[in-house]
């Protein structure tokens, strides 16, 4: 095997920072070539739904996790430079204004926000991914419009609304689905987040579609599939994400709605990938998955950085139990597991009236995933047992035991 | 070694808890509690990892 000497990260944001400090961490001495289209380093993007966009934190709050300690990762860290193509073979990445050439790579590039076709010209019309995107809505939300439209009711939709609420603003949201974040909750679960957004004013409009936008330099209004037209100062799209792989086409990588890795985050010989971006097939759940969470952009890039080092017969699957959370109003939101394609769901603790509970999902004999509202304690040792392999029927016989000795 | 929680920032979410049960607990009013304010030293990899993978960059280890 080659001495690796050269490490090049395509990349800047939480993935391909963690692989950076987690290549110095395990002793690599080579050289860290960074390039990142951002004109700048890469906010943590939690924030840019919550604190920033109401106007609680600065932006400067917003800094990455690592970035404090950036300096000490003696990184060749290059901003504004797009990587336009990958030679596998040849171990060569093509840049705006050359090639790089390495011997170990990671893909870290992330996803980009779907777009809704629009008038090229007309302004109010926002997705949400980077801080200009942040306070782009945010000086429109300043500006106290009479209404904020929010296409889509996922996690990124539900939590706009939810801030825009806070901010004392009207707000409708408008949802293709029958059920608020039906595709990752389900109906039932699903429909008491609905149900929190009512309460809390949200104009909730589900099972609509959004034909197109109406107005002149400036959106005035959201046209709906059945002809009527929902009134709308700002819009807020949120639709989803696309893994940034175009520029891997003709590289050699598989893409297949992300990079597409063996178990140990290896695309191809010397190139792996971690993030939002990569797709692997998780052993613990015997699946392939492909997670947009920001506790697996750490973990996967920290796994993708040893992997990129590993010798012949080092290598180790990843096999986490994927962690998400979302603030809305004053519920926290959090999802262990996978829950996609159960088989059956049950509320364990709590109830879905009291908006406090875990719901346990069943895939086959197993427990593989547990959604909690406001149940932070609960969620965190069912992912530990989740890790572990429990099954459906002891994660049961465990919580008539009176569970909180687990 | 000391574990140092700034809870302005700790938002309860307990992935230190996940990581190490031992030194840190969120409790059912949804608190956080430290049980161990100066873990033993063969902890401190888990408590680095503690603070390396808190979402609120709320922990933060003094020697
Ligand atoms: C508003 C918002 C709120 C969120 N809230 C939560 C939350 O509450 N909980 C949670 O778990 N997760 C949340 N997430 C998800 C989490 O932030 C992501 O999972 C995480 O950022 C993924 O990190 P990444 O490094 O894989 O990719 P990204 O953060 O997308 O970074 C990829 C980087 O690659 C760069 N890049 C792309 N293409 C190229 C190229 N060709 N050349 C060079 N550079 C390139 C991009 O500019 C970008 O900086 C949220 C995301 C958003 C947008
Ligand atoms: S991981 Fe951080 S935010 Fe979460 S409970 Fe622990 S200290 Fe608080």
């Amino acid at each position: 095997m080659v001495e690796v000497r050269r490490v090049v990260i395509v990349g800047a944001s939480l993935a391909g920072l963690t692989a950076a400090e987690t290549l110095r961490d395990a002793g690599y001495e080579g050289t860290i070539t960074v390039v990142e289209a951002a004109s700048s380093l890469p906010p943590d993007r939690p924030p840019l739904s919550k604190q920033v966009l109401s106007g609680e934190w600065e932006p400067h709050r917003a800094a990455p996790p690592s970035a404090e300690r950036i300096d000490d990762f003696d990184l060749d860290l290059r901003f504004g430079v797009r990587a336009a193509g990958l030679d596998v073979g040849g171990r060569r990445l093509e840049l705006p204004d050359g090639t790089l050439r390495f011997d170990r790579l990671l893909v870290a590039t992330g996803a980009s926000p779907r777009h809704l076709s629009r008038p090229e010209a007309m302004e109010g019309i926002h997705v949400l991914r980077t801080m200009e995107d942040c306070l782009a809505i945010r000086s429109d939300l300043d500006a106290e419009p009479g209404r904020v439209v929010v296409v889509g009711a996922g996690f990124i939709g539900a939590e706009v609304a939810a801030t825009c609420r806070s901010r004392g603003l009207e707000v409708t949201v408008l949802e293709a689905l029958d059920v608020a974040l039906g595709r990752v909750l389900g109906p039932e679960i699903g429909g008491v987040v609905g149900d929190i957004h009512r309460d809390n004013g949200v104009d909730l409009k589900l099972g609509v579609g959004v034909e197109g936008f109406e107005g002149s330099d400036r959106v005035g209004g959201v046209r709906l599939n059945d002809g009527s037209l929902v009134a709308a100062d700002v819009v807020v799209v949120g639709v989803g994400v696309v893994p940034n792989t175009g520029w891997l086409a003709g590289s050699g990588l598989t893409v297949d709605d992300g990079v597409v890795c063996d178990e140990t985050c290896l695309a191809a010989p010397g190139v792996a990938a971690a993030g939002d971006v990569a797709r692997w097939p998780n052993q613990l759940f015997g699946r392939s998955m492909r997670v947009e969470h920001w506790d697996n952009a750490l973990e996967q890039g920290a796994a993708a950085a040893r992997r990129l080092l590993a010798g012949a017969g080092e290598a180790v699957p990843y096999a986490p139990v994927p962690w998400f959370w979302s603030d809305q109003y004053d519920r926290k939101i959090q999802l262990a597991g996978w829950i996609d394609g159960a088989d059956e769901c049950k509320v364990v603790e709590g109830s879905l009236p009291e908006r406090r509970f875990v719901a346990a999902y069943r895939r086959g004999p197993r427990l593989t995933g547990v959604l909690g509202m406001n149940r932070p304690r609960q969620v965190m040792q069912f992912r530990t047992r989740i890790a572990e392999g429990i099954t459906w029927d002891d994660a049961l016989a465990e919580l008539d035991q009176g569970g909180d000795e687990r | 070694m000391k574990v140092v929680v700034d809870y302005d920032l700790c938002e309860s979410n307990a992935v230190c808890m996940g990581i190490l049960p031992e030194v840190f607990e969120v409790r059912d009013d949804d608190f956080l509690y430290v049980l161990q304010e100066n873990p033993p030293e063969d902890l401190r990899p888990k408590v680095e990892e503690c603070a390396r993978r808190c979402p609120k960059q709320a922990i933060s280890v003094e020697d």
